[in-house]
């Protein structure tokens, strides 16, 4: 990474104004469905330092609020303007330890970009891809800076699940000094980074960096550890001798229709494709052992970020037609803004408006064909959204022999349930105090999706974050004798 | 990385392993398995643990070479690690003294029944096996069953070895010569225990099955597994892998075990092809 490159000059605030949001170079739409590189190409050092030259340097910078773990955004990246890349990584770090990876996967449009005060009157200072660009130099150039470690206090954490909640609370224990060790169910590290999420939108070998990163700081991993099933909370506490536990186990539960047919051959998960694409590389079948089963015709169901997942994928492994069937229109998707755009440029027809109302399969159980039934939108609803109503009457077949169910998650019970006295909502999400994170338990700790229910990486982090805190309070007392590790009835 | 500590032959195409992995042995329940992935390329697979042992820290697989992951496994000798074992999964059986026990076993189903049948009859129940397979070669750990049940009857579609015919007939003549028993357990092909159910559901018998669903992760993450039960959709990872036989809709699940037939052609060949001496070797099997 060059020591410094020259910069640009500081414009007038009239002048910055005037310079459009510079594109991110990306590949082509009918090149990219043929392959599972990632999409966009990241800008050069040159976009980047006109990207930032935007930036009005706000006395009061929205843009700050919008950002669940509050970057410095306007110092990182006026030190881009200036050529201090280095700076700029730094300066990032001291709030967020996966710039790489938020800004590639942030919802930016309902974040830091959308307060930021470009927004209103022309585009946004395109904040996620000058984070993306300074932690791509650093990373290709190797040369990311070890964090300093506290001298090791003797406190041993258990974190369970190795999504952005759990690597980032470990990462954070790790430098306060404790010793941490990561129990992953899956025998892979990064959770939905890695088994959802899928290669053209982020490389794993950007997330696999920064699980190195955390072993170099001496974070333990056990990967195809299921913690209530090879052992249990109290286990860890008692047997293995940890101090503190935390739960960054995620919302791993596939919801399903509940919709005649939904048995058929040929009717999955999102999870299950996107596991089997991802994590087993189905997509390099039979040089990797898992197959995936795909039609000709595939439909999606939902419109979320998952649901785009699924139809690029689709389209990527070579179906001739991708579906998305959604009940309600485009602007109520929830997916992030620039994914959706993407998506329609990839081919996929959308149909907006329509919800499936049943699966027809054949004599050997694959599925044949679907009944959609289209939608209008009503009065709005407790979420405030217009609620989607059938139109009587307008019922048509589609013939499609794959259908992708991507509806939502719930948290998986399994660790849950193998913990008495864990106080759960009416979702399953685990109760949390939020200053501290801690739940109902004293000294087990959660965040991420288990508390929130499916909600984005950068919330999972801002969340591990605190759990970290909460977790060094808490050893705190421990050491002090003010409090003690829990205890289960026998 | 999880060490292969024993191997042995235990039938044309069948392997006993014992496998290194002292926190899952000493979790173990009868009933559970584990997934094994063995090797960075390969397919995450759900084997049923035979048998543990705490103290040596380690899990028996009995495994049957029915496609690439089973086969390719029979290749990994002594010494060798699988890259992952995870468990120990699923819920375990319950076992409780009812009186009278019939365990129905068929080809790798016996390797799961045995620890089953075991601790059955170690709560007091009276236990009659019954054991099916092909022919007399594929009737699997004759002696270890026997030796744990008060009676044993084998059959072979061949007639090679006990009497001729399935292990449904065996069981309706035991039931009309015994009466009905308490209970029945059958572990086997899913259409041995669909057949067994049907049986058993005339006389309104308890009948406890063991079901092999394909699956991808086995923590209940995906739903890949999923079966119907009594009109309910269960996946067999979490709530299972064992249900009341009467109410699984088995027509059901063989449809849904038969999904990826051409690909799992496809993997078969081209492993065969690699690997020719030694499938002809294991084909053999002498
Ligand atoms: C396909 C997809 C696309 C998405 N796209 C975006 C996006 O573009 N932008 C965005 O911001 N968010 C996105 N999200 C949401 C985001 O990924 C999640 O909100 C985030 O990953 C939650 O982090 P987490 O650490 O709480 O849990 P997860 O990432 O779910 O990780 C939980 C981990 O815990 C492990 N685990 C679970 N139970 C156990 C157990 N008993 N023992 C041991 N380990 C266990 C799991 O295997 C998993 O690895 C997407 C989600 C999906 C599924
Ligand atoms: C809970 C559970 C416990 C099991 N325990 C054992 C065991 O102890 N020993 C043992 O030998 N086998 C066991 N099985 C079956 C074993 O998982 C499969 O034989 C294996 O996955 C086949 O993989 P393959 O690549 O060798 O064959 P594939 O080529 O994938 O399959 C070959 C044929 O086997 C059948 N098959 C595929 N997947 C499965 C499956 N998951 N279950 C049953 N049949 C399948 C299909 O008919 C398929 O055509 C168990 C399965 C389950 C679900
Ligand atoms: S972490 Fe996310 S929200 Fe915060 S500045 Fe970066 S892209 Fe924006
Ligand atoms: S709100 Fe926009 S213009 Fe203002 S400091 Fe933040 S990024 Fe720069
Ligand atoms: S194997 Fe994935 S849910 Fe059961």
């Amino acid at each position: 990474m060059p020591e410094e490159t020259v910069g640009l000059p500081e414009l007038p605030k009239k002048e910055r104004m005037k310079i459009p949001r510079h594109p991110m170079p990306e590949q082509k739409p009918e090149e990219r469905v043929r392959n599972f590189s990632e999409v966009a190409l990241g800008y050069t050092a040159e976009l980047a330092m006109m990207e930032a030259q935007r930036c009005l340097q706000c006395e009061k910078p929205l843009c700050v609020q919008g950002c669940p773990v509050e970057i410095d955004i306007p110092a990182f990246v006026d030190l881009i303007r200036q050529g201090k890349f280095k700076e700029a990584v730094a300066k990032i770090k001291e709030t967020n330890t996966l710039p790489a990876i938020c800004g590639r996967v942030c919802p930016q449009e309902d974040q830091c970009e959308m307060v930021c005060v470009l927004t209103k009157k022309y585009t946004p200072v395109a904040i996620g891809r000058l984070e993306r660009f300074v932690a791509d130099l650093e990373r290709e150039a190797g040369e990311i800076e070890m964090p300093h470690c506290a001298p090791p206090t003797g406190h041993k954490v258990a974190v369970i699940g190795s999504g952005p909640a759990g690597l980032t609370c470990a990462a954070d224990l790790a430098r306060l000094g404790h010793q941490v060790t990561i129990f992953e169910a899956l025998h892979k590290t990064g959770g939905v980074l890695v088994y959802g999420i899928p290669e053209f939108r982020l490389p794993k070998a950007i997330v696999d960096y920064e699980v190195e990163n955390l072993k170099r700081m001496g974070v333990e991993i056990r990967t195809g550890f299921v913690v209530g099933k090879t052992a249990t909370v109290e286990e860890l506490f008692w047997e293995y001798g940890y101090d503190a536990v935390f739960f960054g186990t995620g919302a791993g539960l596939p919801a399903f229709l509940g919709i005649p047919g939904e048995q058929f051959i040929g009717v999955l998960s999102a999870n299950e494709f996107l596991t089997r694409v991802n994590l087993m590389r189905a997509y390099d079948f039979p040089n990797y052992d898992t197959p995936v089963r795909l039609g000709r015709r595939v439909a999606v169901v939902g419109a979320g970020n998952v649901a785009m997942d699924c139809l690029r994928c689709a389209k990527r492994l070579g179906a001739q037609e991708v579906i998305c069937i959604y009940r309600r229109t485009r602007a109520e998707s929830p997916a992030r803004k620039e994914e959706l755009e993407r998506a329609e440029e990839e081919f996929i027809d959308f149909r907006w408006l329509s919800a499936p109302l049943e699966i027809y399969g054949n004599e050997e159980g694959f599925v044949t064909g679907m009944r959609i039934q289209r939608m209008e939108l009503g009065e709005p609803d407790a979420s405030g959204r217009r609620r989607p109503v059938p139109i009587p009457g307008s019922e048509y077949d589609i013939e499609v022999d794959t259908v992708i169910v991507a509806i939502g998650q719930s948290p998986n019970p399994l660790a849950t349930r193998a913990t008495p006295g864990l106080e759960l909502n009416r979702h399953g999400c685990i109760v949390v105090d939020q200053q501290t994170m801690m739940s109902s338990i004293p000294g087990v700790f959660a965040g991420g999706d288990i508390v929130t229910g499916a909600a984005t990486v950068i919330l999972a982090m801002g969340a591990g974050k605190t759990a970290a805190r909460g977790i060094h309070e808490w050893l705190g007392k421990l050491e002090r004798g003010e409090v003690s590790k829990p205890t289960w009835p026998r | 990385m999880f060490p292969i500590i024993a191997k042995e032959a235990i039938a044309p195409g069948f392997w006993r392993f014992v496998v290194g992995a002292p926190e899952i042995a000493r979790k173990h329940r009868p009933g559970q398995f584990v997934m094994v992935l063995l090797h960075e390329r390969g397919e995450r697979i759900p084997l049923t643990i035979a048998h543990s042992d705490p103290v040596a820290g380690t899990i028996t697989l009995v495994v049957q070479e029915v496609g690439k992951t089973t086969m390719e496994m029979g290749t990994f000798p002594v010494g060798s690690e699988l890259q992952a074992v995870v468990g120990p999964l699923g819920t375990p059986t319950h076992i409780e003294r009812v009186g009278t026990v019939v365990c129905v076993g068929g080809g790798a189903g016996i390797a799961p029944l045995l620890p089953i049948a075991a601790d059955m009859k170690a709560a007091g129940n009276r236990v009659y096996s019954i054991l099916g397979g092909r022919t007399k070669e594929l009737v699997i750990l004759r002696e270890e069953m026997a030796a744990v049940s008060d009676e044993i009857f084998f059959t072979t579609d061949d007639g090679s070895f006990g009497r001729k015919g399935l292990v449904t007939h065996a069981l309706a003549d035991l039931i009309a010569e015994r009466g009905k028993p308490d209970l029945v357990v059958a572990i086997g092909p899913a259409i041995m225990m669909k057949v067994v159910s049907d049986l058993t559901r005339k006389d309104a018998i308890p009948t406890l099955v063991s079901l092999n669903s394909i699956m991808i992760d086995g923590t209940g993450m995906c739903g890949c597994c999923r079966v119907d039960v009594g009109g309910q959709t269960k996946f067999v990872c979490v709530d299972g892998p064992e249900f009341d036989g009467h109410k699984v809709d088995f027509d059901l699940l063989i449809k849904r075990l038969r999904a990826f037939l051409p690909q799992e052609q496809e993997a078969r060949q081209r492993f065969l092809a690699q690997h020719r001496c030694r499938a002809l070797e294991g084909a053999s099997h002498a």
